[in-house]
């Protein structure tokens, strides 16, 4: 790990109205880690997410990336910088096949422009190419093997899923983030996902941010875990650090659970 | 429910065909050559029939029978020469050649029921034309999936070009760029109709960017009614433009004419036998035609690239899902400047070629209707899909030109003052009057029935029966519409 973390968030805020959804987040991931962020539902978790991809506009507070102060940029910037997500409800391109939704993440890494795209010049064809089998391998990797050509509302649940990781993965991202890939799989499928994440780390040297309710998930994979409840952030360590602070189990479970 | 309508049938047939020993097993054992002739045959068979019992039974009608089969029957998809698939050229080849022949052989079409005869050459220029039109309203409409109510303002920017620089409108300036036709004392700019069009399409491109970025980061609706803000703006502009701070830029309502028309020069006439001079040509309906037919070309081939290419996949990104497109690194703002650009230019080409046609600009060119008419067209063929679009252009077009009026002199002549069969009416029936109801009809029905068009894109179709996400992630604390952050989600 270096001594630059790969993403940090300074005073990270969300304001929306009167409601403070993000307050005051402080958070980092280092190069190379496996970071999860857990909390009860309405804790802040996506709003954070989308804030870490510009989706969302902070009220205040900053987010850099490798170094670089990326608040208040358009989406397609943190994207091109190197940060890739998927969605919680999965927002496939759900009328283009699995390949067409891998060949649009690859937006940002392709060159080719409408004039020679219309005149279809030899460095197009051939960029077009490579990114199709570029494509195929990313496929294959994320598991879905020949279904390059299915469109992507026919795909199952789980495959879905994997083609959200695969379309994220086709950005060419130094971050994933993941918000809660396992949502809705079963228990097989979320071991083989957990492995997969541990995969992205040795295989592609990804650092990952995951959003996880699955707490075998998250204690199976994670070097870090922080944790958000109404907004703030109430602890942060190794795993088995917070599976015994109490105000994680408070926020969890209620004071009883607590006091008893 | 068509589907069901549809599978009911085919195993009504089947049953009736095996029960004279001919199942379906042992058909699909034939050759796909012969299976394919056999079905050539049955639906050429029918198509003749038709004619015969509607009683237009002609030469020409046996010569289109031949063609089609010789059309369907071969699998021109194997077709290879020297390694290269030629195959998938051979249809759209014949069909060129065919609307390339079209002046020639159309007064010997038989009289269609109820249309009457086949349209003129000049009602086929303006078919031609109005693809053209179409087909860049596509690509915003059908492929970036943003709906532009303004769209005629493209096209009468383009007339206006063409007002502009192949006109005597400036007289005080005198330049002449390759213009044929000139009569001596012509004054203002001559540039030649093939340059000018290249001119209105890049000038209309710019107006496209410039109008394009400050409403694109709207969206849905409310982009629809900027749109349609711009295309009031604009005609009232070109209405006063006759006196902009003392300078006469548009003539006002009397509008710019006349207009030179294209020409390839005396030069290449006398080496190659183009015609000198449009206007001057005996053919004048033809040469336009074909040229028009070349224009259509163009649009055709840089449609079908782009929607193929990293830009065209962006698009219809974007139409599927805003929030994803974004977030997987599409940059939304240019991506849709771009449609709208690209849009725009087409626009702009067939403006400019329809006034040199028509020999004039004038401020009723920009006739909401007519933006509601190129929408319909886009609608009615089919979103996204060219052929559909072309279709779509080409049917509605004629109906506007002769269509209607052939159809209403039909209904007069059948039940009207004096009709021969039933009297039903007694003043004769203004059909083309009722037009723009007509097509209101023609387009509730399309809606009702076939949402996505008489000939959709495969994924278009499937986006209006599935649905796509519509749902925005709305930043609150920044709602104003105009940061990029907010826009972009």
């Amino acid at each position: 790990m270096t001594a630059e973390p790969l993403l940090l968030t300074q005073k990270l805020r969300k304001e929306f109205g009167g409601l403070v959804a993000v307050d005051d987040v402080d958070f980092t991931v280092p190069e190379g880690a496996i970071v999860s962020l857990i909390g009860p539902n309405g804790a802040g978790k996506t709003t954070f997410f989308n804030m870490l991809t510009g989706v969302y506009k902070p009220t205040h507070g900053r987010v850099f990336f490798g170094g670089e102060d990326l608040t208040g940029k358009p989406p397609h910037a943190y994207t091109q910088r190197g940060i890739g997500r998927t969605f919680q409800n999965i927002r496939l391109f759900q009328n283009m096949t699995a390949l067409e939704n891998v060949l649009v993440g690859m937006h940002v890494r392709l060159k080719g422009n409408a004039i020679q795209a219309i005149l279809r010049t030899p460095a197009v064809r051939q960029e077009e190419k490579e990114a199709r089998e570029r494509g195929r391998a990313l496929l294959e990797f994320s598991g879905l093997r020949r279904k390059d050509g299915v469109i992507g509302r026919n795909l199952s649940y789980g495959d879905q899923r994997r083609l959200e990781v695969a379309r994220a993965l086709a950005t060419e991202p130094k971050l994933l983030l993941l918000d809660e890939p396992t949502a809705g799989m079963n228990p097989q499928e979320t071991a083989e996902f957990t492995t997969f994440v541990g995969r992205l780390r040795t295989e592609r040297n990804l650092s990952v941010l995951l959003i996880e309710h699955d707490m075998r998930v998250v204690m199976g994979v994670s070097d870090r875990v922080t944790v958000l409840d109404y907004g703030e952030k109430i602890a942060e360590g190794e795993p088995k650090e917070i599976q015994k602070n109490e105000r994680v189990i408070e926020a969890y479970l209620g004071k009883a659970a607590v006091t008893q | 429910m068509r589907r069901r309508i549809g599978a009911e049938i085919s195993r009504g047939w089947w049953a009736i065909l095996g029960a004279v020993g001919l199942s379906r097993h042992r058909w699909q054992t034939l050759p796909p050559l012969t299976r394919r002739t056999v079905k050539a045959v049955i639906w050429a068979g029918i198509g003749l029939l038709l004619i015969r019992f509607l009683g237009v039974w002609n030469d020409s009608a046996l010569l289109v029978a031949v063609v089609v089969l010789l059309l369907v029957i071969p699998s021109y998809d194997r077709l290879r020469v020297g390694g290269r698939n030629i195959g998938k050229w051979v249809v759209p080849a014949v069909v060129v050649a065919l609307a390339i022949a079209y002046p020639y052989y159309m007064a010997h079409m038989p009289q269609v029921p109820i249309f009457g005869p086949f349209p003129q050459v000049s009602t086929m220029v303006a078919m031609m034309i109005f693809s053209v039109m179409a087909l860049g309203l596509n690509f915003v409409v059908g492929y970036a999936g943003l709906l532009d109510l303004g769209y005629v303002a493209f096209y009468a920017m383009g007339a206006y070009m063409a007002g502009w620089f192949a006109s005597n409108q400036f007289s005080n300036q005198n330049l002449n760029i390759g213009a044929v036709g000139l009569y001596k004392g012509d004054t203002g700019f001559h540039f030649s109709i093939f340059l000018v069009l290249i001119m209105a399409g890049i000038a209309t491109g710019i107006v496209g960017v410039l109008i394009g970025l400050p409403t694109l980061r709207l969206r849905g609706d409310y982009l629809a009614i900027v749109t349609l803000g711009f295309g009031e703006i604009l005609p009232q502009i070109a209405r006063n433009g006759d006196n902009l701070f003392g300078f006469n830029l548009t003539n006002g309502t009397g509008g710019i004419t006349p207009i030179d028309g294209p020409g390839f020069g005396n030069w290449l006439h006398a080496h190659l036998h183009l015609p000198a001079n449009f206007l001057a040509a005996g053919n004048l309906d033809s040469v336009f035609f074909w040229t028009a037919l070349l224009l259509v070309l163009i649009t055709i081939f840089v449609s079908a690239r782009l929607r193929d290419s990293r830009l065209g996949r962006a698009w219809i990104a974007i139409r599927e899902d805003e929030v994803a497109a974004a977030a997987m690194g599409v940059p939304l703002m240019r991506t849709k400047t771009w449609a709208y650009a690209t849009g725009a230019f087409f626009g702009g080409v067939a403006g400019a070629y329809y006034a040199s046609y028509k020999g004039g600009a004038f401020p009723d060119d920009f006739f909401f209707q007519i933006s509601v008419f190129i929408l319909c067209m886009v609608i009615l063929g089919g979103m996204g899909n060219i052929w559909g679009v072309i279709f779509g252009a080409c049917f509605l077009s004629y109906l506007d030109r002769e269509g209607l009026s052939n159809v209403g002199s039909w209904l007069n002549g059948h039940f009207g003052p004096g009709g021969s069969d039933v009297q039903i009416w007694h003043k004769p029936l203004d059909v083309p009057l009722y037009e723009f109801g007509i097509f209101g009809v023609i387009l509730v029905v399309t809606m009702l029935f076939r949402p996505e068009g008489l000939i959709p894109s495969s994924r278009r179709a499937a986006e209006f029966h599935e649905g796509v996400r519509e749902e925005y992630m709305y930043d609150v604390e920044h709602g104003s519409p105009i940061t990029e952050t907010t826009e972009s989600m």
